[in-house]
């Protein structure tokens, strides 16, 4: 099933509703075309209550599609079970998300130890590597509640990174640090990405964040459902 | 990372709520062991004494009454044994030897036995075991008014060689019951571990002769230990057939352990009371291990949706919520074989004190193996309802809100 020469990601009629309370069935995403190459970073630009952060878990496998095809590096993620898709995530995605989402029981060693417990297997040296990198070397042993909100962010990057993805989300990565936090945490994503050779793909509402990508796309163009949404 | 870190971790945040979950595990555990241990132990304890002799002639009665009387030193003496009946039995063919007792006295509430030195010099209280002196004392002379003090009560009453007491009669204290007679402790026994450690001997005559007591019946005994020789396996048949079935003066109780057997299978029901209250306990303390993990899910749910995130199965979570159960279920159940061993320690110091029986609370009994498998079996279990909460756990809506 595997494709040469395919990019990295590549959807096709994507769909998911979900229902609502009262009982109707709610489009969240309809998305008909979309692919990104393998090392790519895109932002996608679009305000809360878009579909965002559903669009993502699609790609992540955490949903699976109503319809449509989901491919990612050849094979088609769309048709997997669950225990396929979440095995496929473990080896395959980093995740970072706005509320960081770090486990409060476990030390920043260990939060990221377990970003790749699932997929390739704990690597105490690379975690630790990966802590020097986005500059917690000296906060190895630490509690998230020990830790700045910027900290916080940078132990997710870390975490996201560690399995050795090919492709990272990034969920309003910034949406919970100040300016100068948010900078800082937009340029080590970005750099660690590049780094690791992973594709990144970033959803935000915020301008500036979207300012800093040289290609970045409307989630309110790509996704369908909004539109529909709207005209009704 | 493996499962049993996320585990270790995930109890290590939950601190406070895992050592009081594991506590009342701890507590019905130890409970369960104690309840148990007693109850097998005593049994095999006390049908097991049996003073070194095959059976024990008294006056027509229980043969119960017969035997704790004389055995363990407890209850009253059904009645008297004339002297010839005594003769009689000591010259059976049958009989290796014959050793009379006579009860009555107390001191301070410790029984006062009269018996002759037989038995100590020919009869063993366990095989291969005789009952031994401390340096410094003597058995007693028959013909004088001399003690020799059981260990415990010559560590209750602080007697040692060289002291002088005077006998109460009856078998309570009553102070103003004292005899005359003044005695003089020769001899303290070595610790047996048996009943015999509760009392005090002096000569057979001291006791049917002590002022005040009924000058008709001066050479009565209260019952008669005896030794069947080992070469008639019939002997005890035809000896109970004689006296139980042909006879209607006298009973003998034959064989002591399976009188003492007899009384544990009347109180059977007791014991299944008490295993019941205990495995009662255990039941409560393995649901509270449910409630603690089920009530802590909500606040959890973001955790587990985190480790879904991350690649864990569906299968993983619901394992680190069952793992989590009996590793709390495994803590509590080691803690319980500490507040088993102080348990333990008090039944057997008080059951020592009541019956002179000592049980061995450190010897092996299966109850040891299979407590813990049941527990930690048990706490498994009572992760179930909680863990397929965690199965059922939706990532994406708690990770965060819908966008």
């Amino acid at each position: 099933m595997k494709e040469t020469n395919s990019p990295l990601l590549q959807i096709r009629g994507l769909q998911k509703s979900f229902v609502a309370p009262d009982g109707t069935w709610h489009r969240i995403v309809d998305v008909s075309e979309f692919s990104l190459t393998a090392g790519a970073q895109l932002a996608l630009a679009g305000e809360s209550g878009s579909g965002k952060t559903t669009f993502l878990n699609l790609i992540a496998g955490i949903l699976k599609p109503d319809a449509g095809m989901i491919r990612f590096n050849g094979a088609l993620l769309s048709e997997f079970s669950e225990p396929q898709r979440d095995r496929f995530r473990a080896h395959n995605i980093g995740y970072i998300f706005q509320t960081f989402n770090l486990l409060q029981g476990f030390t920043c060693l260990e939060n990221v130890l377990l970003g790749m417990s699932f997929g390739p297997g704990a690597d105490r040296v690379l975690a630790g590597n990966l802590l020097i990198r986005v500059g917690l070397g000296d906060r190895l042993h630490h509690r998230p509640s020990q830790l700045s909100t910027g900290q916080q962010q940078r132990v997710a990057v870390a975490r996201a990174l560690a399995n050795r993805p090919k492709l990272v989300l990034a969920d309003e990565p910034t949406g919970n640090l100040d300016c100068e936090n948010s900078r800082a945490a937009l340029g080590l994503i970005r750099e660690a990405c590049r780094e690791n050779a992973a594709a990144l793909l970033l959803v935000s509402h915020d301008a500036e964040v979207l300012g800093q990508f040289e290609n970045t796309q409307d989630f309110h163009k790509l996704n369908q459902a909004v539109a529909a949404e709207a005209a009704t | 990372m493996n499962i049993f870190s996320i585990v270790f971790r995930s109890l290590r945040q939950h601190a406070l709520s895992t050592a009081v979950t594991a506590a009342s595990v701890a507590l019905a555990g130890g409970l369960l062991l104690t309840v148990w241990v007693v109850k097998t132990q005593s049994q095999a304890s006390f049908t097991g004494v049996n003073a070194g002799f095959d059976a024990v002639l008294g006056a027509r009665g229980s043969k119960l009454q017969l035997v704790l009387n004389s055995v363990f030193h407890l209850e009253a003496s059904p009645g008297n044994v004339a002297r010839q009946d005594f003769l009689d039995i000591q010259n059976n063919p049958d009989v290796e030897f014959a050793v009379p007792l006579a009860v009555g006295d107390n001191f301070h509430g410790w029984r006062i036995v009269g018996t002759t030195p037989d038995l100590f010099q020919k009869s063993a209280y366990a095989p291969g075991k005789k009952f031994e002196l401390r340096p410094g004392g003597n058995w007693f002379d028959p013909a004088r008014r001399a003690a020799v003090v059981g260990s415990f009560v010559a560590e209750k009453m602080k007697l040692k060689v060289g002291d002088k007491f005077h006998p109460f009669h009856g078998l309570v204290f009553d102070e103003q019951k004292q005899h005359a007679e003044t005695y003089i402790v020769v001899g303290v026994l070595k610790p047996s571990n048996t009943p015999a450690d509760r009392v005090i001997w002096i000569p057979l005559e001291g006791v049917q002769r002590m002022s005040g007591h009924n000058p008709d019946a001066d050479t009565e005994v209260s019952a008669v230990l005896v030794k069947l020789k080992a070469g008639n396996p019939l002997a005890g048949f035809q000896l109970d057939t004689f006296y139980n079935k042909q006879g209607n003066r006298l009973t003998f109780a034959w064989p002591i352990g399976r009188v003492i057997a007899e009384l544990f299978d009347k109180i059977v029901w007791f014991d299944r009371v008490l295993t019941l209250v205990a495995w009662l306990v255990a039941l409560v303390a393995t649901s509270s291990i449910l409630a603690s993990i089920y009530n802590s899910m909500n606040e959890r749910r973001r955790e587990l949706a985190i480790l879904r995130a991350l690649g864990a199965r569906r299968a993983i979570v619901f394992a680190v919520i069952v793992i989590e159960a009996a590793t709390i279920s495994a803590v509590g159940v080691i803690v319980g074989f500490g507040f088993y061993a102080g348990l333990i320690l008090i039944v057997t110091q008080i059951i020592r004190s009541q019956t002179g029986v000592v049980l061995e609370p450190s010897a092996f009994n299966p109850v040891m193996l299979w407590e813990p498998a049941a527990f930690v079996l048990l706490g498994a279990l009572a992760g179930i309802v909680p863990a397929i909460k965690a199965y059922r756990t939706d990532v994406a809506q708690n990770l965060t809100s819908q966008t």
